[in-house]
């Protein structure tokens, strides 16, 4: 069935049939090169945008939602309203263990607090925090390690520094593991230095010391600042959220429908909006390149047609020796399919080209505006099987166009 | 060889229809060379397309070799084309972008001839008619005779059992037409059937029977004294 695409005659003829219209082969295949080009190059730089922005957000659990207490705004069970709700480790005990599709609950706390070293000081944001923070928002440690059960356990008097707390308590290059610092007059082993992400959720954080030992040192019993909860990937964080409030209002006797109890930022339904405009992006460009594809496969398809039509005479003479229909319209189609292929791999070799040029001028550096723009082997063979289906079809047209008419007519054409 | 009753064949015009042929029939035996005659307009070109299977008739028999042609699709007339015709038209009707071999070997390459043994096989048919040493050349390379003889030898190169010649000589002066003539006579003298349209009484004197065409049917049909072409080259 497919003998006829290894014979060199076949193969002949469509160099043949280019040769005799070069030019006008060559300006017809650049509907469908431009059409290839841009679909890779847009493809591309989505791509590189999705790869930056994953970049950013890559370290943080994104199906997550922070929740703290605010004001009540409504009067309820003999509470009067304006109380200030305040949130408890048992109810981010009772949240994780009550509220379905939960990975985990992260309670913390955060306050300003005085550090000196030597002759050296500063006022920090510090948190008191359990290891499990590290799961949902990735710390980049520089030196040291985070915090572990064992810190938790024994309230150990442990902190990382940002690298910007260092730098300001420690000179360049001076160990800073092992030494000690004072936080509100108390001494505090360094543990681990961490760099601050490009992007922050929530306030920012330069020092981090475990949770219990900050209850201890302020004194905050149970209460807890707010806690960052992480739902699990298939589950919906907004009904999450939704649930956890529910839940927290009647822990916490707040009326169901107090709209200002709870403050909440909602990370999952921020990082979907990106997504979101990611993938419309993405789908923009298949629109707009597929568009163009076609329109570059028309043009293909109309000078095929025109050139079938100066051929009539020609066909008519290879009828009148024997050729079927089917194997006309096989050529015809043939050359189409090659016309279309060849322009297709061009375009997709020079939008490779543009690619990597993109890349060497705006994907370089930590803060690439399109980080490693590239388009899979994947969308490649999507391409080409479009080009070659789309080719077929077109050239489906001044195939049957050719064997429309009897041989002696096409015979009688001059 | 080549049997026809009854042939009717007309051409719509507008809202009327034009009666071309009006009830042919025609006996052609194995080795007969046939010249078809008329005045311009009565309908030789009309005859021989349909018994090239190039066109159809509205009505009648005809057999070819034993084998009636009735409901032809345009494959099976492509076959029986390729396996039983060859044709030689007026106007050369070579592919202007191919060169003699190639022209010569096309019908071989319908028949799904292998590249190798087709060009084997044009080569020796373009020296059958004295043409071996412009096998490379292009149609516009070469003159009007010698573009006749390529068509010939591409008529050839099938080994048809029947060959179908529209005014092989119409484009030609008359000393090329007698060297054509010759030519066609030497195939005729080694058992091809023929059939040519020409109205030139010359021309058609050269063959052994004449037929002559007026207002759609034959009004003569007569054997010949064959006059060799080869004395006047
Ligand atoms: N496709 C067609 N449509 C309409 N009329 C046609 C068609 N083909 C031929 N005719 C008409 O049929 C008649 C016979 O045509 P044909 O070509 O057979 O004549 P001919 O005998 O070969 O003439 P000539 O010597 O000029 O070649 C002519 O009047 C011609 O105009
Ligand atoms: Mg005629």
């Amino acid at each position: 069935m497919f003998k006829f695409l290894f014979d060199r005659d076949t193969w002949q003829e469509v160099f043949d049939s280019f040769n005799k219209n070069k030019l006008r082969s060559v300006l017809t295949m650049v509907g469908v090169w431009w059409g290839i080009l841009l679909l890779i190059v847009l493809l591309g730089s989505a791509r590189g945008m999705e790869n930056s922005f994953n970049r950013l957000f890559g370290d943080f659990a994104t199906n997550s939602v922070f929740v703290w207490g605010e004001s009540t705004s409504k009067a309820f069970k003999g509470f009067q309203k304006g109380r200030w709700v305040k949130l408890t480790l048992s109810d981010a005990k009772k949240v994780e263990e009550n509220v379905e599709g939960i990975e985990f609950v992260v309670p913390r706390s955060q306050s300003q607090a005085t550090v000196t070293r030597k002759f050296l000081s500063g006022a920090f944001q510090m948190a008191g925090d359990y290891p499990l923070l590290d799961r949902v928002q990735k710390k980049k440690l520089i030196h040291g390690r985070f915090i572990n059960q064992a810190d938790i356990d024994d309230n150990k008097k442990v902190a990382l520094l940002s690298e910007d707390c260092y730098k300001q308590l420690f000179e360049k290059d001076e160990k800073a593991i092992g030494e000690y610092v004072q936080i509100n007059s108390m001494n505090f082993k360094v543990i681990g230095i961490f760099k601050n992400g490009d992007v922050n959720m929530g306030p920012t954080t330069d020092m981090h010391i475990p949770f219990t030992t900050f209850q201890q040192i302020y004194n905050r019993g149970d209460r807890i600042g707010w806690m960052m909860i992480t739902g699990k990937p298939e589950y919906d964080i907004k009904q999450i959220e939704a649930d956890t409030k529910l839940l927290l209002k009647n822990l916490n006797k707040v009326h169901p429908k107090d709209g200002r109890a709870f403050g909440s930022f909602n990370l999952g339904k921020e990082f979907s909006k990106i997504t979101g405009f990611l993938t419309g992006m993405q789908f923009l460009t298949w629109f707009v390149g597929i568009a163009t594809l076609i329109a570059g496969v028309f043009a293909i398809g109309n000078i095929l047609l025109i050139t079938i039509k100066e051929r009539t005479k020609e066909i008519g003479v290879r009828r009148a020796l024997g050729a079927t229909p089917f194997e006309i319209k096989r050529q015809i189609v043939v050359e189409a399919v090659f016309l279309t292929l060849v322009a297709g791999v061009v375009g997709i070799i020079s939008g490779g080209w543009i690619l990597i040029l993109i890349d060497a001028l705006y994907g370089q550096g930590p803060d690439a505006s399109l980080v490693n723009a590239s388009v899979s082997i994947a969308v490649v063979f999507i391409a080409l099987l479009l080009l070659t289906a789309l080719g077929t079809l077109i050239g489906l047209i001044p195939a049957f166009k050719a064997t429309s008419i009897k041989p002696i007519q096409a015979l009688r054409e001059e | 060889m080549l049997k026809i009753k009854g042939l009717h064949k007309s051409y719509p015009i507008g809202d009327s229809s034009l009666h071309v042929l009006k009830g042919i029939d025609l006996q052609v035996e194995e080795g007969e060379m046939v010249a078809i005659m008329g005045s311009s307009g009565s309908g030789k070109s009309t005859l021989l397309n349909i018994i090239g299977m190039l066109d159809e008739a509205d009505e009648g028999e005809y057999i070819l070799d034993g084998l009636p042609i009735e409901n032809l699709n345009e494959k099976k007339a492509a076959v029986y084309r390729n396996k039983f015709l060859g044709f030689i038209f007026q106007s050369f009707n070579l592919i202007n972008y191919k060169n003699a071999l190639e022209n010569v070997a096309l019908p071989l390459y319908y028949q799904g001839m292998k590249r190798k043994e087709r060009q084997e096989k044009a080569l020796f048919h373009l020296g059958k008619v004295g043409l071996a040493d412009w096998a490379q050349h292009l149609p516009k390379e070469l003159s009007g005779g010698q573009n006749q003889r390529v068509a010939i030898a591409r008529a050839l190169a099938a080994n048809p059992k029947l060959l179908l010649a529209d005014e092989p000589t119409g484009a030609l002066d008359t000393k090329t037409s007698h060297e054509i003539m010759a030519f066609i006579q030497q195939l005729n003298d080694e058992g091809k059937t023929i059939l040519m349209v020409t109205h030139e009484e010359d021309i058609a004197s050269m063959c052994k029977r004449i037929v002559r065409l007026r207002d759609g049917v034959i009004m003569e049909d007569a054997k010949v004294e064959q006059i060799r072409a080869e004395q006047y080259v």
